[in-house]
């Protein structure tokens, strides 16, 4: 994927009092023909803000995004149309609690991209074992770990088989433990050559992963490049502390 | 061998005690106010109390489908971001729950169903009593649907589905399972709220008993089957409700 975002400003309205505020500023970035960006950068600095424009689920008050040529549309039914050509996972409460692990994996593909229920059940078994969650399948959200959540999660989204995927902080709400699993799945990913923007704070996993990573701050891209020179070779003192940090806490 | 407390075995123990004396109680007040009883004339009218109880279930049934379909479509009407809308559902939730059951079967059938030409009691009866219920329906609701957290919407939207499978798909199965237990609840009221419907002389189950009382000039031998009769009916729905409650619990754990 070849990402080019253009003066990208989205804004929030003040509300109950509180004063508007301007999350990402016109934004600038231009990727290389890359399979795996991801962003970092403090807390509130608009990465999550970016990465819903960037999955259709938020509309920017001015500027462009475009996937390889593709301008995002603006539209709520062109954006509808272009969600369901990508997969977005969040932090947590993916799952629809109602549902078993199995039936969270079947709604979109019956619902969504017109799957009868035996294809689709086709459609997900080869997945559910090669990630280890067949033995999940039957249970409810209520039942699964942590881990085992977010991996139906990011299974549900993948079995649409989207263009790319977007994955917001996919392992903060996780122990270590689960966050190893997690991870570890998101890199057999992007091995197999599955294309993602991955928004993280875990440094280490970012620099296995990536192609490129851009850091987000104060609603603007304060440094992006190859993932090797932006760790070692980090030009903004700003971006250097930072990473120093979040090494030390590692 | 050890004796061990057994707290199901307790609890039983306790109900029945309670309800014994319970009715002691009720026993011994009605051999106070009317020392003979006559219930062979009651019992010849059997068949009338009969059809009396199963007219109040059917009505209680009808009335309740009207009730939760009106009280669905006001809960989404009361979170309209519309403003006239929400109005609608507000002003006519309070206008319902401001005033007596009693003052709107008289209001509805004395004056709006003569206005408009409908003259099936039965029918005005279980209207009157859906629009009743359906208010309290409506904000037993839109709790429900409040309670659905947004991150849920956020993941339909995600997923793709439209604003109308999102509601369909994800909101409103979760919601329903929240709300299960206030609705037996309600339904409970409303089984008992029939009671009113007598006022505009639908042969229910209470005037079933006020005329049998007037036929075979007895007091008040048909007022006590009478209440055994609702409870045949409200106590196993209040045992569903608190089941639901529980076992909604542990599903949300």
């Amino acid at each position: 994927m070849r990402l080019v975002i253009h003066a990208l400003a989205r804004r929030f309205a003040g509300r109950d009092g509180r004063p508007a505020t301007t999350v990402l500023d016109g934004l600038e970035l231009t990727t290389g023909d890359i399979a795996a960006l991801v962003l970092v950068g403090p807390s509130g600095g608009g990465k999550s803000t970016l990465l819903r424009v960037l999955a259709g689920l938020d509309v920017p008050e001015a500027g462009s995004v475009a996937f390889d040529g593709a301008t995002l549309p603006r539209d709520a039914a062109g954006l509808r149309a272009y969600r369901r050509t990508v997969g977005t996972v969040f932090q947590a409460f993916n799952l629809f609690p109602h549902l078993t692990a199995l039936e969270n994996l079947l709604l979109p593909l019956v619902h969504v991209h017109g799957l009868d229920r035996t294809a689709a059940l086709e459609r997900v078994r080869g997945p559910l074992d090669r990630f280890g969650l067949t033995a999940h399948a039957h249970k409810r959200p209520a039942e699964l770990s942590g881990g085992q959540k977010q991996r139906i999660a990011i299974l549900r989204a993948l079995v649409v088989r989207p263009r790319r995927l977007f994955l917001d902080e996919p392992t903060s709400a996780l122990d270590p433990e689960m966050t190893g699993e997690v991870l570890e799945m998101i890199a057999e990913l992007r091995v197999a050559g599955t294309q993602f923007v991955l928004v993280t704070h875990e440094m280490a996993f970012a620099r296995r992963v990536a192609d490129e990573i851009a850091f987000v701050a104060d609603g603007r891209i304060l440094a992006h490049g190859a993932t090797a020179t932006f760790f070692d070779d980090q030009a903004d003192p700003r971006v250097r502390r930072f990473l120093e940090t979040s090494q030390h806490h590692a | 061998m050890a004796r061990r407390y057994n707290p199901a075995m307790a609890r039983w123990l306790a109900h029945l005690v309670v309800i014994t004396l319970f009715v002691a109680g009720i026993a011994a007040a009605c051999t106070r106010v009317h020392p003979d009883w006559n219930w062979s004339g009651i019992w010849d009218y059997r068949q009338k109390f009969v059809q009396g109880w199963v007219t109040t279930v059917g009505i209680s049934l009808a009335a309740l489908v009207f009730a939760m379909l009106v009280g669905l479509v006001v809960a989404v009407m009361l979170r309209s971001r519309m403003a006239l809308v929400e109005a609608v559902g507000r002003v006519y939730v309070e206008a319902i729950r401001g005033t007596p059951l009693l003052v709107q079967l008289l209001i509805g059938f004395y004056v709006v169903a003569s206005a408009v030409g409908l003259e099936n009691r039965y029918v005005v009866g279980v209207l009157v009593l859906a629009l009743f219920a359906g208010a309290y329906m409506a904000e037993i609701f839109r709790g429900g649907l409040d309670a659905i957290p947004a991150a849920q919407l956020d993941s339909a939207r995600a997923i793709g589905l439209t604003p109308a499978q999102a509601f369909r798909l994800v909101v409103l199965p979760q919601a329903v399972r929240i709300v299960l237990p206030s609705i037996a609840g309600q339904l409970v009221s409303l089984i008992k709220d029939s009671s009113l419907l007598s006022v505009i002389a639908i042969s229910e189950f209470t005037l079933a008993a006020q005329e049998v009382n007037a036929f075979t000039f007895s007091t008040l031998e048909s007022y006590l089957p009478l209440a055994a009769g609702y409870l045949l009916l409200t106590l196993p729905l209040a045992t569903l409700s608190r089941w639901l409650e529980r076992r909604f619990r542990y599903e949300a754990a």
